[in-house]
């Protein structure tokens, strides 16, 4: 092996590592520029307020990942819709009592798997690319979430907007229960044979189908799986902020997309890092608290986010091999 | 019938004209009154935009891009047209000039850095909405009387809309497909080691398909203050969605640069009017998105159907 072939191994290894704990860097810098600013005060609001928002987006990327990880082509674009529709169905079913708070939420895991299956269903049958496949897949389901949700004025349980919104030791209820999540999908990630096949075929699906992974199974599962967690996440997000609106969804398409890249995962899959969702959703949680304490519009701090992330993205840099 | 079934790329590329002809042929049966002028000026008054974009869409899909900006680029020039333009023309081309550059630019990065182009442009289209909120943070403007006269044309016999839609497809079709310099460019999505290896610089044929897309970006952006006379940060964001599914209903695959301008502008006309088939059918405005979504779906499962019934026949 030549030395230069060798250097390029060294390289590839530390590779994967550094964009992840650039979220992470990223993150502190910002934070210590805005107690900068603010001269020290309110540090442990931020943080708090940081740590439950990022939940969010945490959620959402996980289930993205495993999408992303799964190969080039393969990205969700019904997340936004999913969000939507599981609020409103989990705050229907909840109906405002706290006896039925583990009823909605199974609704609203529910209608995530209904949602996954549907886009599966059309990348399978279709054989569409996935892109269109969810992106068709969102317009019906968006549009059942308007038809449903039109008018729909119910307040969450009060024991789930307590759970939501309260905090213990000034760490919220969330961020912990979503720390939970994130290991349990982590040890599904690098230890099940599930875990194990995501990766294979996102580095190689033909590769994988020979090595007699079935790679439609996986491939359906990563789909459903990735809208089950958009659906807790329009429930948990509903309960959040006192009702399901029919635009809460909204940022959420970005966001996923952006804390998968910034967090340290391959775009073009195969390789995916749980934690770097962490550093990525609260750097971009940050970003915008920054921006906000700066005193700078909503024009300018959508310009700047815009900006910061295709900076991030072009300096984390994309897949240098030219392999399809 | 058993020779256009022989012939699955002839039944592929009639899917698009035969779903709008379904369509029309549906709202002229429940609503026999919309077979006018009038009727045809009222239900694709608001085609021509969408169209645009869906060209602009498709410049960039035929490099196996996919751009998700588009409709917030769309806003922000008409933003520019209903703020600059009418106040200071030079300046307000000056802008427009440079957006599209800013486009090839993007288009240079992409390619340079191997970056996926969702994410580039998911990322840009929060810098064209951050544009636009900061040039008009509440709705308003107004766009320059020229641009309102010029796309407000009443033409003899045929709606303005139709006509330069028409047009529109035909020059596309003929520089895209007809031409040798369309053929390197649709050959940097088909084929790029061919067209690298016949010494063609990929860069600039990126560079050039996504300057193409920022200049029917613009003209979208235009053609559509002209028509609403007022803009607003927010006025065109469902665009992006739109032109993706105007692109894929009109034949376009998404990756080896297969696209069709014709498919694409028909494709545009057809998802404009699923919007009034509903108010025909007198159902909900809010299943508007879902009609258009089950439209694409119906489509794209025809066009399964005519690729099988190739592969069996192969």
């Amino acid at each position: 092996m030549s030395a230069a072939e060798s250097e390029t191994r060294g390289v590839r290894r530390r590779l994967p590592q550094m964009p992840q704990a650039f979220s992470f860097i990223g993150a502190g810098l910002i934070f210590a520029a805005t107690l900068a600013f603010t001269g020290g005060a309110g540090g442990g609001q931020i943080l708090s307020t940081a740590l439950t928002f990022a939940t969010m987006y945490v959620i959402v990327g996980l289930g993205q990942m495993f999408v992303i990880t799964t190969g080039p082509g393969n990205v969700d674009l019904s997340i936004p819709a999913t969000i939507a529709l599981a609020g409103a169905v989990a705050m229907t079913v909840m109906g405002g009592e706290d006896g039925m708070i583990a009823l909605g939420l199974l609704a609203a895991l529910g209608t995530g798997v209904a949602v996954g299956c549907f886009n599966y269903a059309l990348i399978r049958l279709l054989q569409i690319p996935p892109i269109i496949a969810t992106l068709s897949a969102s317009f019906l389901v968006q549009s059942t979430a308007i038809a449903y949700g039109r008018g729909l004025r119910v307040r969450p349980p009060p024991a789930l907007a307590d759970f939501a919104t309260g905090r213990i030791m000034g760490v919220p209820y969330l961020a912990i229960a979503t720390l939970l999540l994130s290991v349990l999908m982590a040890v599904l990630l690098h230890r099940t044979v599930y875990g194990r096949s995501v990766a294979a075929v996102g580095q190689n699906s033909r590769a994988a189908h020979l090595a007699g992974i079935r790679v439609d199974r996986v491939r359906f599962l990563t789909y459903v799986l990735s809208a089950v967690l958009a659906g807790l996440c329009g429930a948990v997000l509903a309960g959040f902020s006192g009702g399901s609106s029919l635009n809460m969804g909204e940022e959420y398409l970005l966001a996923s997309i952006a804390v998968v890249v910034v967090g340290g995962s391959s775009v073009s899959g195969g390789q995916s890092n749980v934690s770097g969702l962490w550093g990525a959703s609260l750097f971009l949680y940050l970003l915008v608290t920054m921006l906000n304490t700066f005193g700078v519009g909503a024009g300018l701090r959508y310009l700047l986010t815009g900006l910061i992330i295709i900076a991030i993205i072009t300096l984390a840099g994309g897949p240098r091999a030219g392999r399809a | 019938m058993t020779g256009a079934l022989a012939n699955p790329r002839l039944l592929r590329a009639l899917l698009p004209p035969v779903s709008l002809i379904l369509l029309l042929a549906v709202i002229f049966t429940i609503q026999p009154r919309a077979m006018s002028y009038l009727g045809l000026n009222l239900m694709l008054n608001l085609a021509l935009p969408i169209a645009l974009a869906t060209i602009a869409q498709l410049c960039v899909i035929a490099v196996n891009d996919l751009d998700l900006s588009i409709g917030a680029f769309v806003s922000l020039v008409a933003c520019i047209g209903a703020t600059i333009l009418p106040e200071n023309p030079a300046l307000g081309l000056a802008a427009l000039a440079g957006c599209i550059a800013v486009y090839a630019a993007l288009g240079a990065l992409i390619h340079w850095r191997n970056l996926p182009a969702i994410v580039v442009t998911l990322g840009m289209s929060f810098v064209w909405l951050g544009a636009a909120v900061l040039l008009l943070p509440s709705p308003g403007g107004s766009a320059p009387a020229w641009l309102s006269t010029l796309v407000k044309l009443r033409t003899p016999l045929i709606p303005f809309a139709i006509l330069a839609s028409a047009l529109l497809a035909l020059l596309v079709h003929l520089f895209l497909m007809r031409s040798s310099l369309g053929v390197v460019l649709r050959g940097a999505g088909g084929n790029p080691q061919a067209v690298r290896r016949a010494g063609w610089s990929l860069l600039k044929t990126k560079m050039a398909m996504y300057a193409l897309c920022g200049f029917f970006g613009v003209l979208s952006g235009l053609c559509l203050v002209g028509l609403t006379t007022s803009a607003d940060a927010n006025i065109a964001l469902r665009y992006t969605l739109l032109s993706i599914a105007g692109v894929i209903l009109g034949g376009g695959e998404f990756t080896g640069g297969r696209v069709s301008p014709i498919g694409a502008v028909i494709g545009a006309l057809t998802l404009t009017l699923a919007g009034s088939l509903l108010t025909f059918l007198r159902i909900s405005p809010d299943w508007q998105i879902g009609a258009q979504g089950a439209i694409l779906i119906l489509v794209l499962a025809l066009r399964a159907l005519v690729n099988r019934t190739e592969r069996r026949a192969a």
